[in-house]
């Protein structure tokens, strides 16, 4: 039992940096942006986060400092794509190279001389806590109720943006936008104003995402390359999560269960009899299925009568003249 | 305007042959260029590239170089021929003498190189190839200091679980035979503790390395031994309040309480060695190099106030066999607890006789042939 519990523990946590990098990519794609920097973004995020955790010891501070990083590499993409019209998917790889060197090249000198490693405090402010009462319950407080600050971040930032789409007058405005940027525009919506602010919400949110990464999972120490493809994933998951940040939950859980079932597909040999075949399969499958299963959710989403969930202009840009 | 532009570029021009000439006449001393290729950042302050420069700098001091004659390349992908065929020309074209590639995958690059550039030396670390004229390997028996670091955490385990990350499946003998070492020396002095293992697939990521730490935490485990890049193991488990023995470089002031002690390399051992030879026309008779503890090439790094009493004692009976060459660790015997070495016939995991009592291990199978796990390492 313990093996199912510390395995989905430890899915969450690894699902988290996912969840937060998917959410921020709805938000823009929903904008009819298709950016393919998260990675980028993240990296930015990851340091910006670091860095302010590391210098003030304040985790709001920190992670108000990674959604600006993140929109900074947002800024850049949304000049490019809405105001000059440049290709979507050239920028997007542009900015992703450019993310990762900017978090190198800054990451470089803060380490100079031996690497930068939080505070006590700040790994206190991190680390796993039980909440009280809820934490208690058998099995589920600890897989549900004993993680860091940041999961559940992630989660309430999650359904925030579903009941934004689904209940708001913007969120409706912004999904016309995504659909339909023609039609938007006639009926008096400012195409440009909508996409650029939510693809600047949408960077935001993912450099969130790069301050998980670089604050939970290198456990308190600066790590140059610690995004590590992570934010590519996050962009598989938004089709496996069919644009919805609600599902995206459940997905970020699944990839992120994957991640932590190379390492502890042993153990569930060991444990449970009947799954012993578990290690004899190659880590290499692991590392694969999830992409294969995106491929899958692809055909799958492409044979449904009604076609894909992907907003109807996401990946062209909107000439307003050409209406 | 543009005539001023343009008397300025002449003299600049001038200027800058001038500034070519005063490079001529040197003696060979400042003459001599040493490239090194790193597959990470040096700059990172702990783990594998780290280690390698530390080794450049101490063979830089020792010979009297200035930094003009040492050339780095850092951040060269192994897996990428082209990239590497490339900053390897870089460091011929700068004037390099001799190269030194710190990381496996240049090995090909390296030996196609050699034939190309007869008057270069290529030195090539952690790999087998080699030519008789320009090319060499380098490597050491690290399996020695691992021994030591498994006698660190097989004395410290409460729970007799000890972790090991391990970058590689049993296929690969570098990390095989590393861990088997600890594992034996696990053995020497707690024979009730088991080694389980999780395999990372990849010699760097800061993730996965993390998440197999857990992992092991998961299982019990109350000391974490790795053979991987970077400190996220050791941080796991000073995060979980356990101990742990790093690899590469001392990861004490990574993770300072829970690091009892790490393997390391002494690579400027090595690397004044060789560059030396090169210096002085002698690199004909230098030959491969495979140094160990008694050349002083590999160590653990100074022991953590962590460790538990009496360890301190074991690991230094243990270092005089090792260093009297009494004792090398792939051979048919054990260290008993009165400190002499008796022998026995080794065991696999699955019952299988590996080593005969009284044989020793060539070389060649330490470093190629190591597939199987000691009788106490747990796998699955």
């Amino acid at each position: 039992m313990n093996t199912i519990v510390n395995f989905m523990f430890a899915a969450i946590k690894a699902g988290t940096p996912l969840l937060f990098g998917t959410t921020g990519e709805i938000v823009t794609q929903k904008s009819g942006n298709m950016n393919l920097g998260v990675e980028g973004l993240m990296y930015m995020g990851a340091f910006g986060g670091f860095f302010i955790a590391y210098k003030t010891d304040n985790l709001f501070l920190a992670m108000i400092s990674a959604a600006l990083f993140g929109m900074l590499g947002a800024l850049i993409y949304s000049f490019l794509v809405i105001t000059l019209k440049a290709n979507q998917n050239v920028t997007g790889l542009a900015l992703t190279t450019f993310g990762t060197g900017f978090a190198s090249f800054f990451g470089e000198m803060l380490i100079e001389g031996g690497s930068p490693k939080l505070s006590q405090k700040m790994t206190e402010l991190l680390s796993e806590k039980p909440i009280p009462v809820l934490g208690e319950i058998p099995f589920i407080g600890k897989i549900l109720f004993s993680h860091n600050i940041l999961v559940y971040l992630a989660i309430v930032i999650a359904l925030i943006v579903w009941a934004y789409m689904r209940f708001t007058r913007p969120g409706m405005k912004l999904k016309a936008v995504g659909e339909n940027p023609a039609a938007a525009d006639a009926m008096g919506i400012n195409v440009d104003i909508t996409k650029y602010v939510h693809t600047l919400i949408g960077g935001a949110i993912c450099g969130m995402g790069g301050a998980y990464i670089s604050l939970i999972n290198g456990n308190g120490i600066w790590n140059n390359g610690c995004v590590n493809g992570q934010g590519w994933i996050s962009v598989a998951l938004v089709i496996f999560a069919s644009w919805s940040s609600a599902k995206a939950i459940f997905g970020s859980l699944i990839f992120g269960a994957f991640t932590v079932f190379q390492v502890r597909a042993n153990d569930f040999a060991s444990e449970f009899a009947f799954l012993s075949f578990l290690s004899k399969i190659p880590n290499a499958i692991y590392v694969m299925l999830p992409f294969v299963i995106t491929a899958g959710v692809l055909i799958v989403s492409s044979m449904r009568s009604g076609g894909s969930d992907q907003p109807a202009s996401c990946g062209t840009n909107y000439y307003r003249e050409e209406r | 305007m543009k005539k001023i532009l343009a008397i300025m570029l002449a003299a600049l021009m001038i200027f800058s042959f001038a500034a070519c000439g005063n490079d001529d006449g040197g003696d060979k001393t400042t003459e001599f260029k040493v490239g090194v290729i790193h597959i990470g950042n040096p700059a990172d302050g702990s783990g594998y590239s780290y280690a390698h420069d530390q080794g450049i700098v101490a063979m830089q001091k020792n010979l009297g170089l200035t930094d003009a004659q040492i050339i780095r390349k850092n951040n060269i992908d192994d897996t990428n021929a082209a990239a590497t065929k490339t900053a390897i020309e870089e460091c011929i074209e700068e004037g390099c003498n001799i190269i030194f590639g710190t990381s496996w995958g240049y090995m090909e690059t390296m030996a196609e190189l050699a034939e190309q550039y007869p008057d270069v030396i290529f030195s090539h670390g952690t790999g087998y190839m080699s030519n008789d004229t320009n090319f060499n390997n380098y490597f050491g028996r690290i399996y020695q200091a691992r021994y030591l670091a498994g006698i660190a955490a097989g004395l410290k385990t409460q729970t007799d679980k000890i972790g090991y990350v391990a970058a590689m499946d049993i296929t690969n003998s570098e990390v095989t035979g590393g861990l088997n070492a600890f594992a034996m020396g696990v053995q020497a002095v707690n024979p009730d503790a088991k080694v389980y293992v999780k395999v990372t697939n990849t010699w760097f990521s800061v993730d996965l390395e993390g998440q197999a730490a857990t992992a092991l935490l998961d299982l019990g485990c109350d000391v974490i031994g790795q053979h991987c890049d970077t400190t996220a193991p050791q941080l796991a488990a000073e995060q979980a309040g356990v101990w742990g023995c790093g690899y590469n470089s001392d990861m004490s002031p990574d993770a300072p309480g829970a690091h009892l002690t790490a393997p390391i390399w002494n690579w400027g051992v090595y690397y004044t060695s060789a560059t030396q030879a090169a210096m002085d026309g002698k690199w004909a008779e230098f030959g491969n190099y495979f140094g160990g503890m008694k050349e002083g090439f590999v160590d653990i790094s100074p022991l953590s106030s962590l460790v538990a009493e009496g360890t301190a004692e074991k690991i230094e009976e243990a270092r005089a066999l090792i260093v009297s060459g009494e004792y090398d660790v792939f051979q048919g015997a054990y260290i008993d607890a009165d400190g002499t070495v008796i022998d026995k016939d080794i065991v696999d995991n699955q019952g299988n006789v590996v080593i005969k009592a009284g044989e020793k291990l060539s070389d060649s199978t330490i470093t190629g042939g190591i597939n199987w796990y000691f009788e106490n390492v747990i796998a699955q």
